[in-house]
């Protein structure tokens, strides 16, 4: 029978129990596969978590918690951390008081993403210290080591997960005696904390000297270690490619990097001097190949076509014996679609029947991007439907220019789409434009999420609402419609040509409830209902 | 890799893929072996194709099942067969909703509980696991219903010729 003290947990929950027992203050992100489950198991066992109206905001709360002397965790998917980079970058700077840890759950392979962007790059370019667990195991360990790494250097520090990392289940033993840490308490520091140029001079300078320590650091570190066997090959490798390589080659020597920024130089030029012949396994882009050998340290890398998509045992096996790609044809799965009575259904069909050109956005409706609808023109990123959009409308021929729709989702919209909407109304193209948002009142692609439109938190406890038409409205957009649109009725359609041929600026919301949500939203409403019940008859 | 069962369950989102793999996870981890299961889901719940890889034995070092090594394949939609089949490794095992009789099931979505029981007849994980896990997972009348299905399930199956039969590595 299993040990009592064993659990089997997947790699976002372990990183939430460590960030539980740590007693992480509080814990915040923007929904993303594959981060999401980090903050709701967190909330689930008992943390404070909350999701920010985007990934900036959400680090931001996190650098003013550690500000404040108490630990944050900050958690989003790889292009999350694109759109927090400012903060991330200024935050190596100022530095942090309490603990500051920043996941980045990368997606090679692109499973559920809009591009396959190694974030460790990220590392290296801001200038914080960089984690990468293999398992469950040290996702968990990792978040414990790099939370005291933060408090001892006062800075930021980035845990790189990926996605089989975040989502596979491998055993974790927790930790017995760790003890939750109290708030610091506040110390004004503003030679530290705010950078101006004359302070961020020196900021930069303080940076660079942490990193000198850190690397000298990493080389005594438990987090990178040799394991010698058949000195003939040697592998470097970190992450998820660790336990593919090991299974691939049980017999051969390898370096294993956990702490891979910045990266322990001398350990690794003692380890190829160990080893007959020395290869690098990672996933992604060369990274460590480019910095190993940019140190002068002769190593070999893996074919370039093993950048793209995950590795796996395969894959390592080929690259390991510099074999090409299998040539495997793998028959093609289903393709996700949206759900029978989407509500989106019937705007692409109209979008589709209208013959508009749509510059989309984030979330389940992207897929109005497939047949049957092929109702899709662009889709680029969190935000970008409205600025694209408007940018086709000022340079397209005038009847085309005319027939240019924005469609963005209510949690993309309040996430990334005011400003673009701000745009819209400051610079409006001689057109006008058309903006659907399309508001099924969660954030459905990565599991029904709340966000600030919904009124629930995290926790899906009740909280102030933002007003999507009240936003619409005070940003000044002439024309504002809410609609819900049906089957078999045509006044959805007739909204939008009339719209299009107004070529004044008009938002269009159309609002239901997204189905797989409707009977949660039932839930939540009575948890309401009978909380409020409770008060009245207290009164 | 050798004193390691390899089992990728298959289907669409929305059948239940996550919580049978979960389930063999949670049985095969209870019974004392190292587990590893892994899975993509993200755009999953469109109804798109999911699939979960579970591994165990004395140690697992990858999360993924390396292709052609699943000693079985568990499909719980038909069509789902074709784009998993290259997984399976020669003489690995086949379980599919035919072997089932559907009939009998009590409710549609207890066909992965039932495709289980029909698996579990080559683990060495012994019933009482099973349904120790099965009641974490389902709740009250659905614990029930399931635990029917799975003892359908291990009957549908020793009724037929089996023509693969897989050591399963014991501790």
């Amino acid at each position: 029978m299993v040990d009592e003290e064993k659990l089997l947990l997947t790699g976002d929950e372990a990183v939430g129990l460590a960030a539980k027992h740590l007693g992480v203050a509080l814990g915040t992100g923007y929904p993303g596969t594959p981060s999401t489950e980090i903050l709701e198991y967190f909330s689930e066992i008992g943390g404070k978590a909350q999701w920010s109206p985007n990934e900036k905001v959400a680090l931001e709360v996190g650098i003013g918690v550690a500000f404040a002397g108490a630990r944050a965790l900050v958690t989003m998917k790889h292009v999350g951390l694109n759109v927090a980079s400012d903060s991330l970058f200024a935050s190596a700077y100022t530095g942090v008081y309490g603990g500051l840890v920043i996941v980045s759950a990368d997606d090679p392979g692109l499973a559920s993403s809009q591009n396959e962007q190694d974030n460790r790059r990220y590392a290296v370019s801001a200038g914080v210290p960089m984690f990468e667990p293999s398992d469950s195991q040290e996702a968990y360990d990792f978040t414990i080591a790099a939370f005291e790494l933060s408090e001892k250097w006062q800075i930021p520090v980035l845990l790189r997960m990926t996605m089989r990392v975040c989502h596979s289940r491998t055993i974790v033993i927790p930790k017995k005696d760790l003890t939750s840490k109290n708030p610091l308490g506040y110390v004004k520091d503003a030679q530290t904390r705010v950078l101006i140029p004359a302070y961020a001079r020196f900021a930069h300078r303080r940076l660079r000297k942490k990193l000198g320590e850190l690397k000298e650091w990493s080389e005594d570190c438990p987090f990178n270690f040799s394991i010698f066997k058949d000195k003939s090959l040697g592998i470097i490798t970190s992450g998820i490619s660790f336990v593919h390589t090991c299974e691939a080659e049980p017999d051969t020597s390898v370096l294993k990097l956990g702490f891979t920024y910045p990266l322990p130089i001398k350990k690794i030029a003692e380890f190829v001097n160990q080893v007959e012949h020395c290869i690098v396994v990672e996933e992604g882009d060369p990274y460590l190949y480019e910095s190993i050998r940019a140190s002068g340290i002769n190593v070999d890398g893996k074919d370039e076509s093993y950048r793209f998509g995950e590795l796996n045992v395969e894959r390592v096996r080929n690259i390991i014996q510099k074999k090409p790609e299998s040539e495997r044809k793998i028959p093609p799965g289903k393709p996700p679609q949206l759900c029978d009575g989407c509500q989106y259904r019937i705007v692409y069909d109209t979008l589709s029947r209208l013959g508009c050109i749509v510059s989309g956005d984030i979330g389940c409706y992207t897929l109005g991007v497939l047949p049957p609808f092929n109702a899709m023109d662009t889709c680029l990123c969190m935000g970008a439907s409205i600025g694209v959009g408007l940018g086709l409308r000022h340079s397209l021929s005038e009847e085309k220019a005319r027939k240019v729709v924005s469609v963005i989702g209510d949690s993309t919209f309040i996430h990334s789409g005011i400003t673009g909407l701000v745009e819209m109304v400051y610079n409006p193209p001689p057109t006008g434009h058309v903006v659907i948002i399309l508001d099924n009142q969660t954030t459905a692609m990565t599991g029904l999420q709340e966000h600030p439109g919904t009124g629930r938190k995290l926790n899906h406890e009740p909280t102030n609402r933002v007003v999507i038409e009240d936003l619409v409205k005070a940003i000044g957009v002439k024309n504002l419609h809410i609609v819900e649109p049906r089957l078999g009725s045509d006044s959805f359609e007739k909204l939008l040509n009339e719209s299009l041929n107004k070529e004044e600026l008009t938002v269009i919301i159309a609002r239901r409830p997204c189905l797989l949500a409707s009977k949660k939203l039932k839930k939540y409403q009575r948890c309401e209902d009978v909380k409020k019940e409770v008060n009245r008859e207290k009164k | 890799m050798t004193g390691i069962t390899n089992v990728l369950i298959a289907g669409l989102g929305g059948q239940g893929v996550l919580t049978a793999s979960d389930l063999l996870a949670f049985s095969a981890f209870e019974f004392g072996f190292d587990v590893k299961k892994s899975e993509i889901k993200g755009m999953s719940q469109r109804g798109g194709s999911v699939s979960s890889d579970v591994r165990f034995g004395k140690k697992v070092w990858s999360p993924m099942i390396p292709p052609c090594e699943a000693d079985y394949l568990v499909v719980l939609e038909p069509t789902q067969i074709e784009p998993n089949l290259f997984m399976l490794k020669e003489g690995g095992l086949l379980i599919t909703p035919k072997e089932i009789d559907l009939n009998k099931l009590p409710g549609k979505q207890t066909i992965n509980s039932a495709l289980l029981g029909a698996l579990s007849l080559f683990l060495p994980i012994p019933v009482e696991i099973w349904f120790k896990v099965m009641s974490k997972i389902f709740l009250n009348e659905k614990f029930e219903k399931n635990k029917v299905a799975f003892l359908l399930g291990c009957d549908s199956f020793v009724k037929k010729p089996v023509n693969v039969s897989i050591q399963n590595n014991q501790l």
